[in-house]
């Protein structure tokens, strides 16, 4: 199994350990990636909130240079998934769109390069079974909360998940690791995304909302599988209690931290201690 | 708000409707996008709103309004709105108009937030987020927010000093420049 990686800007920053995670579970794993050369930034919310040209063009560059290898790309981060699925979603759809990708990157791209999501790959390519035979440490009695948020499983025509309202495929890698995965209620609710930068209010009052409501489910931690997720809900819990009222804090971990503890991979090569609730010892 | 807003044509609705590849008439004020929408509680109008604004042809208080800059393009609305509206892709035809009209901004963060990205993107290949967050910051004169975090991330490894530069910005400019010629 290999697959052209597409690990995006916030991999190399504030999702480090989301990068680290991700790489040191696929090797375990079996899964070989390769990452895309010279790949360049998918643009995210900004490009196709400023000039839709720019929002198309960004993505069909990288699909184009993951064409060069001969491989179906793999992306971890939500938003760059969204991205390039979209312009895949378009451009095989939109002769417009067509035209348009190959007038501003220079050359045709016909939509053709697949894109999987690390966990699209991880549920169904390899499969829960092979995964939990695989997990030498399962994390029997932790209880996990998977917060899937907004651009993994929307819009349900563009990516490849099948239920954009109540997935389960987060939660199904949870028990491959041994842990319970918990039922609640704002599992695609989405944490405010990149008005944290411009609006942190309304990012707090969504981390409040998101992070007690696991608690209150009985949550020791919560799952994620996107950088701004992560970062929302792990770094402004403190600011989150100071706006809204005292939550316990809880630790806001990947799902291939989880994975990898479950497969016996070290704490400190999948990042765990890096994120801010785990690092400061359960204080955000 | 008490005054009725008076039609004002169909002018705003085809645009928005040429610009999003979306149609915006089909709405029939069902609320659901806006009962779902997690920023609904800060906006000054809901999505629902925003989309009989269109329908009336108020390009002043659509273009004008904070709620086209706080939709998080979550895409809750486009994914759950009974006519298959792209109520989040109708946002961001919204915002696009507003900046390229020079419209006054009653919130111009989500507009300098957007430009500092993409200039960042545009001068690295990759978004180098210290030098995004300063340049932002910068244009805001709202320093200090959030700057307490900095020494953690940087410890973390999450904020790196210096741009990781991609050896595809030079592809990376020439699209800019290519879809600039295109607007």
């Amino acid at each position: 199994m290999k697959y052209a990686f597409f690990p995006g800007c916030s991999l190399e920053s504030t999702a480090r350990p989301y990068a680290l995670s991700v790489r040191a579970v696929c090797r375990a794993l079996g899964i070989a990636l390769a990452e895309i050369p010279d790949w360049v930034c998918c643009g995210s919310t900004p490009a196709h909130a400023s000039n839709d040209s720019v929002a198309v063009a960004l993505p069909a560059l990288n699909l184009k240079k993951a064409q060069g290898m001969g491989l179906p790309v793999m992306v971890a981060c939500a938003s760059c998934y969204a991205r390039l699925r979209t312009v895949n979603h378009r451009v095989r759809r939109e002769p417009d769109d067509r035209r348009r990708v190959e007038r501003t990157t220079g050359s045709p791209y016909d939509g053709g390069v697949e894109v999987r999501h690390v966990l699209d790959v991880l549920v169904n390519d390899l499969g829960k079974d092979a995964i939990r035979a695989k997990a030498s440490r399962p994390l029997a009695g932790l209880r996990v909360a998977c917060y899937y948020g907004c651009l993994l499983t929307r819009p349900p025509e563009v990516v490849a998940f099948d239920d954009a309202e109540h997935p389960a495929f987060m939660d199904e890698l949870v028990d491959a690791a041994g842990a319970e995965s918990l039922e609640w209620p704002f599992k695609t609710e989405c944490c405010g995304a990149g008005l944290s930068m411009t609006h942190p209010a309304v990012v707090n009052r969504l981390t409040h909302k998101i992070v007690s409501m696991a608690r209150a489910a009985g949550a020791d931690c919560l799952a994620v599988a996107c950088p701004l997720c992560q970062v929302n809900l792990d770094l402004r819990q403190a600011d989150a209690a100071e706006a809204h009222g005292a939550f316990r804090p809880t630790p806001v971990l990947y799902i291939t931290q989880i994975l990898g503890l479950a497969l016996g991979i070290p704490p400190e090569r999948l990042g765990v201690d890096d994120s801010t609730v785990v690092g400061a010892g359960g204080k955000p | 708000m008490n005054d009725p807003i008076p039609w004002n044509g169909g002018g705003l609705l085809d645009e928005v409707r040429r610009r999003s590849g979306t149609e915006p008439g089909a709405c029939f004020q069902c609320h659901k996008c806006s009962t779902g929408c997690p920023a609904g509680p800060d906006m000054d109008f809901l999505p629902s709103q925003v989309l009989r604004l269109i329908h009336l042809g108020a390009e002043e208080e659509a273009l004008g309004s904070r709620a086209i800059w706080l939709c998080a393009s979550c895409e809750a609305c486009t994914a759950r709105c009974p006519m298959e509206i792209d109520v989040a892709g109708v946002m961001d035809a919204l915002r696009i108009m507003a900046v390229d009209r020079r419209t006054a901004l009653p919130d111009a963060r989500g507009k300098r937030f957007n430009r500092c990205f993409l200039g960042s993107v545009r001068r690295h290949g990759r978004v180098y987020e210290m030098g995004m967050m300063a340049a932002y910051k910068l244009s805001t004169f709202d320093l200090f927010t959030d700057v307490g975090k900095v020494p953690r991330m940087l410890a973390q490894g999450k904020l790196a000093i210096l741009p990781n530069r991609s050896g595809g910005v030079g592809q990376v400019r020439e699209i800019f420049r290519r879809a600039e010629e295109e607007e």
